[in-house]
């Protein structure tokens, strides 16, 4: 079996409320070097599938369709091997 | 008219908006996300709440409900729909509006009145309103700030797009009057076919004598007169 393991972020470009909020805690926290602090979604698919090349497409396609918003978002993801449970 | 109004699981707004519509004399209705039949409508609204608990990204699931091939199909016809809250983040996600809306920028829960100004009576949803009129219509929601990139925000600002704005009680467009961080104050927006309207506020929530505000009929008897008017 295959793991996708997906990482969903806002771009760059896009304010972060959660991250900032996240940042402000932290710099109370006495972590004074904090620059910033952005928020991703991280998301774990397992395939009954062997071929890493054949399922990168249809993770591309996964995070394009539903996972990841084009508008605000971009993702990267790596693919690894897990046992059968 | 024939009103069909969705209800995804997690919509909480449909039956308020059936309701208004069926007061106002319309045959309205729910349509259940996993029919495919829109039962011929003049009007489709996407409704307030929290569809699919807003999981993964507001209206990102909602958006492949059964229902939304039907929905996009009749959008694609020409047909008219109204997206409120939810709903407009339902629309953008099916891309038949512009944008995202994302969690506010001061991370509160919002649900207050709200000022909002009429930016163009050239909308079926604003005909017969004068550019500039303020309309007090409550707002609850924790994802409304509106973003766009700024080349795709200029397109939607020249095309006059843009129906609503976020408002204080005298008209002015400043930030304290914006309650979500929404870029250019912007409260509700129209697709370029003009047809499609999604809006954060909620005009069926100003829309029967028992609440503060009646201004949301406003918004529902310009687009009765719009149909009215045969255009």
């Amino acid at each position: 079996m295959l793991k996708a393991k997906i990482f969903v972020q806002l771009k760059p470009s896009v304010l972060d409320p959660q991250g900032k909020a996240v940042s402000g805690t932290l710099s109370q926290l006495g972590f004074d070097t904090v620059q910033s602090t952005r928020i991703s979604r991280y998301i774990e698919i397992v395939f009954a599938e062997d071929d890493p090349d054949l399922l990168e497409p249809k993770v591309k396609e996964i995070c394009n369709t539903l996972l990841a918003n084009p508008n605000t978002e971009l993702y990267h993801f790596d693919i690894e091997k897990v046992e059968e449970s | 008219m024939r009103v069909s109004v969705i209800t995804f699981p997690g919509s909480n707004c449909d039956h308020d908006t059936v309701d208004v519509f069926a007061d106002l004399g319309h045959d309205s209705r729910t349509i259940w996300h996993k029919d495919t039949d829109l039962q011929n409508p003049d009007l489709v609204v996407l409704p307030g709440g929290f569809s699919y608990g807003d999981y993964l990204r507001s209206g990102a699931l909602a958006r492949f409900s059964p229902v939304m091939k039907e929905v996009i199909s009749f959008a694609k016809k020409g047909g008219y729909i109204l997206g409120i809250c939810n709903g407009f983040q339902v629309l953008t996600e099916a891309q038949l509006l512009p944008g995202s809306l994302l969690a506010n920028e001061q991370l509160d829960f919002v649900c207050r009145h709200q000022y909002i100004r009429v930016e163009t009576g050239n909308s079926p949803w604003t005909y017969g309103l004068t550019k500039g009129r303020i309309l007090d219509i409550p707002i609850a929601h924790k994802k409304g700030r509106f973003h766009l990139d700024r080349a795709q925000l200029e397109i939607l600002e020249n095309n006059d797009q843009v129906i609503f704005r976020y408002a204080d009680e005298a008209g002015q467009i400043t930030p304290e009057a914006n309650p979500n961080g929404s870029v250019n104050n912007i409260a509700g927006i129209c697709s370029v076919n003009r047809r499609i309207l999604g809006m954060m506020p909620h005009p069926e929530r100003a829309a029967t004598k028992a609440v503060v505000s009646s201004d949301g009929y406003e918004i529902l008897k310009a687009f009765e007169s719009f149909l009215a008017s045969g255009n």
